[in-house]
Formats: C-alpha cells, structure tokens, sequence
C-alpha cells in the first residue's frame, strides 16, 4: 500500500542531493495535489460555484475529516462521496481536510460567458 | 523572460488595451520560466490556470484557435432541447484577467531543439515547457464515403460541441415523425465512454415530446454498452421503452451518402438522420509533431509528469493520451491530469521534486433526461512499480438509480469545472 505522505516527505528530503524544498513545504504542495482531485465538483479550493455540492473552503479541519470518514465507512449515506472516500488512505483525508481547513472561505466566480 | 516586439505587437493588436498592458508589465517583470500551452479546453485551460495560480512568476501562454470554449459535456443536452447553446459557450476573459496571455492562433509546429512553437502565420513562441492538450481529432480516412467535406457536412458526427451540435440539433428538428435517427459508436477507446448513451437518451427524450412515432437504431462497434450498462438500460426499457433499437457488433465499413445508409459488413441500415462516430486519434497538431507513439492513435506520456515519452519538454494530457488502465477520456480526467501536469511543470522548471503520490479522481455524470442524472466515479492512484495510474480497488462505483438529485449535483459539476477551467 501508499507510503504515508510524511514518509515520502523524509524520504524525499534524504535521498535527493538537489532538493531545495524544506519538509514542511513539500507536504503542504502534497496536501494541494491531493485536494485539488476535489476542486473539479467542489470548485477551486473547495469554494463552490452555486454551492452545489457544497462549498468545503474554510470549513473545520475535524468536521471535515470526521465527515469524509464517514462516508468511507459507509455511515454517511451519499449519492457519490462514499465511492470517492474509499480511494483515498486515512492520511491522505487527514491532508485533504487540513488543506481545505486552511483556505479562506469566498464566493466562487462562475465560468465568464463569452462575449454575447 | 523577454517577448519579442513582434509578439509584442501581434498579442496587442489582439487583446483590449487595458489587459494587453497589465500583461505586458508582468510579462516584462522577468519570470521564473515560459509555458505555453496548446489548446485552450478543459486540459489546457485548467493547466494554463493551475501553472500561473500555483507559480505567479512563470509566464503562461495559451495558444487557442477558437475565440470560445465550448463544452462536450452538456452538448448532448443541447441535442435534447434540455439545454441552449449559451449554455455551453464560455469566454476566455478570465484566464486573460490572471495575467495569462490567451492568443488566438494556430499552432503548427513544436521544435523541441530551440523550444519554441510556431503558430501559423509564422510566428514563435518560446518556451521552458510547452503543454499540449489538442484533444481528438478524426479518422475519416477509415471511412471512404466520408472523405470530402460536403459528405462529412451532411453527415455528422457532433463529437466536438460547436457548429456540429447546432447543425445536428437542426437536422433532427426537420427530421419527420415516424423518421429513423441512426447513432453510429466507434470501437473503444473514444472520447467520453457514456457520451453515446447518454446522447440516446436525450433523442429519444425529444422525440417522446415532439415525434412520438419516430426510432432509434444505435449501431454500436462495441460487444456491449462501453459504460453504465445497467443504468442505460434501465432508461432505455423505462422512459423510452420500444424507441430504441441497440445492436452490438456493429463496426461500421462504409457511409452510402446518397442513399443515406450506413454500411456494416452483413448489413445496410437506412435512416433519416445519420449521426457517425468515426474512430479518433490525438489531435492533429500531436501527429504533426512526432507526439504520437501508439497504434497511431495515442500520444504515451509519463504519468508522474504527463511529459510525452516521444520528445523531451512537451507534455501531453487529455483526451489526445494513450489512457492508463481504466482511464476514461474525459473531461474530469482532463481537468485532474491537468492539476498533476501543472504541478510538475511548476516542480521541473524549478528544480524542485515531482510529487510521485499523485492521484486522479474521475465523476462522469449522464443525464438520462431533462430531469434526471446519474454517475459513473473512480479514484486512481500512481502505482510506482506499475509505473502507472491504477484504479484503487473498492473505490469508485455507479449510481444505485438516475435521480434528480444527481441531476442536481451533474449541473453544479459543471458549472464548477467550467469555472476550474477558465475562472
């Protein structure tokens, strides 16, 4: 199974000569990639064209987490959320949560219409 | 990075004056590096965007021969009478409001040794890392009765939303009640694996309203329904039941134009509308280039980076790949491969690691009618050994039924991955 991400952090960090990166900079960019995978339905950092589905931006971390959980346990009933939940490790939702738990919340801009 | 004064001066003329000069402030503040992308849809757009949100001091540079982005998915409800046109067609202004230079234009070349792209009226573009997302392009040679464009005007594919989407909506409008509407569906691997199906629903969603008495035959290459079998079916047996005539191993040989017919190997089947799939490859600006590395279709990349395995420095996402196992060619997939190709990009200009634990999450939602939706998930992960994205097992799924509800969600998909795309 996945390496937990703090291990692939460290690991990173001892075996490239070249890496310029601190740790805690390439588990916040980790953090991103693995959040940005719900940007597509939830909006770009989880703010939420039209707040459907919902906006998750700026949302506590806990509830967050305690919420994806659920749904990958099958206690939360979902249309779709239990099917995403399950490919990801509980690491990887502890990240996912923190990241949306540190965006600020906001209005979403829709997609411009062209120009007629 | 410095632009040349003849760029200066084409991308000027091209844009309104006030964004032309807050571009060229930042464009002459010396960047970190030069993207450019090639094809400003759900890959290319949501790349340009993610690179320049992501790295402020890179320049991006999107390349687009259209001056709109118009959507695939909802173009199907168009078909319908559940959507308009205005619906799916979106401008690029916000990209431009990043700072991004969107140009329209035509690329024509990628010459990997200077790093540069030339566009059609002989002018480049240099780049760091160029990105190029050309989507699908046709195989018409596969299909002698369809070589000339008056044959491929009549005949129609509507596989790329746009004037083909207005022409078939127009031809299923005159078409008489009692008529025949055939669907012809390539081989797997095509663009949007439940497009065909869904495209079914909608027809027969307004011929229900508006000629009750009219058929559908679809013809499909495939032994089976490609994607959402049950859920399909369940429409076509319910809402639509005896409307719908779906023939499995029906791999088209030829299109009769004159006599409106399409041609399979045992069989010629007539129709009032003939609406042929024909099989795809890479877009054409991918096979001009060398990007294509498999069966003559489909352009190999490195998944970690989408950097293409035939030419260092270019990077290829979208439809126009060779899919890893159980990728679809999507839209969703485009926008996730988009976010892993822009964050390595960002990495490999500079110097920085590339993430290798990406992951790729795919939603491709049908509308079944006007009303109600269903879905079709999956969560893939980089499997290092494989070198390759795999499904993760026990994720992913489909709908237990079509609802509203989903209907629902599918239209805040979209309003959302527009806004991924090009907010």
């Amino acid at each position: 199974m996945n390496p937990t991400p703090n291990s692939v952090v460290l690991a990173l960090v001892i075996a490239g000569g070249h890496i310029a990166l601190p740790a805690i900079a390439a588990d916040a960019t980790h953090a991103r990639s693995l959040a940005a995978t719900c940007f597509t339905c939830h909006g770009t950092d989880g703010r939420s064209v039209g707040g459907v589905p919902p906006s998750i931006a700026g949302q506590d971390k806990n509830y967050l987490l305690q919420q994806m959980q659920d749904f990958k346990a099958g206690k939360r009933p979902a249309t779709i959320m239990h099917q995403h939940a399950k490919g990801y490790t509980d690491e990887q939702l502890e990240l996912i949560a923190g990241y949306f738990a540190s965006v600020e919340p906001g209005a979403a801009a829709p997609a411009p219409r062209a120009g007629y | 990075m410095a632009i040349t004064r003849r760029e200066f001066i084409k991308w000027a003329s091209a844009t309104a004056g006030v964004t032309a000069m807050a571009g060229c402030a930042t464009t002459g503040g010396g960047g970190a590096g030069r993207v450019v992308v090639i094809g400003g849809g759900y890959g290319g757009a949501t790349t340009a965007k993610y690179v320049k949100r992501w790295a402020p001091d890179i320049d991006v540079a999107v390349v687009e021969r259209n001056s709109e982005f118009i959507s695939c998915p909802i173009s199907n409800l168009v078909l319908g009478g559940n959507a308009r046109m205005q619906d799916i067609i979106m401008g690029y202004d916000g990209l431009r409001n990043r700072e991004i230079r969107v140009i329209q234009a035509e690329a024509v070349a990628i010459d990997a040794a200077r790093r540069e792209v030339r566009l059609a009226d002989g002018s480049t573009l240099g780049y760091d890392r160029v990105v190029v997302s050309p989507g699908i392009d046709f195989m018409y040679d596969q299909i002698p009765g369809l070589k000339s464009a008056d044959a491929q005007n009549r005949i129609l594919h509507a596989w790329k939303a746009g004037p083909q989407t207005v022409a078939l909506r127009k031809q299923l409008e005159a078409m008489p009640d009692g008529g025949v509407y055939v669907l012809h569906i390539p081989m797997a691997p095509y663009r949007c694996p439940p497009g065909p199906y869904e495209r079914i629903c909608q027809i027969a969603d307004y011929f229900k309203k508006a000629k009750p008495r009219s058929k559908i035959i679809v013809l499909d290459s495939n032994p089976d329904l490609v994607s959402k079998k049950g859920l399909f079916l369940a429409a076509w047996d319910g809402l639509y039941k005896g409307m719908i005539d779906y023939r499995p191993n029906s791999e088209l040989l030829d299109v009769d134009v004159k006599g409106m017919a399409v041609k399979l190997q045992f069989d010629s089947v007539k129709g009032d509308v003939l609406n042929v799939v024909p099989p795809h490859r890479a877009g054409d600006i991918a096979l001009k280039t060398g990007l294509i590395t498999t069966n003559q279709r489909w352009c190999g990349v490195d998944w970690l980076t989408c950097e293409s395995l035939a030419v260092k420095g270019v990077h290829v996402l979208g439809d126009a790949t060779l899919s890893a196992p159980a990728m679809p060619k999507s839209a969703s997939m485009a926008n996730q491969q988009a976010k892993v190709c822009a964050a390595a990009v960002i990495a490999l200009i500079k110097g920085q690691p590339v993430n290798d634990q990406p992951m790729l999450m795919n939603t491709c939602y049908s509308f079944v009618s006007g009303q109600s939706a269903m879905h079709v998930a999956s969560v893939h992960h980089y499997d290092t050994g494989q070198k390759t994205f795999v499904p993760v097992k026990g994720a992913g799924g489909v709908s237990a039924q079509a609802s509203g509800e989903e209907a629902n969600y599918a239209w805040g998909w979209a309003k959302n991955i527009w806004a991924e795309a090009l907010a």
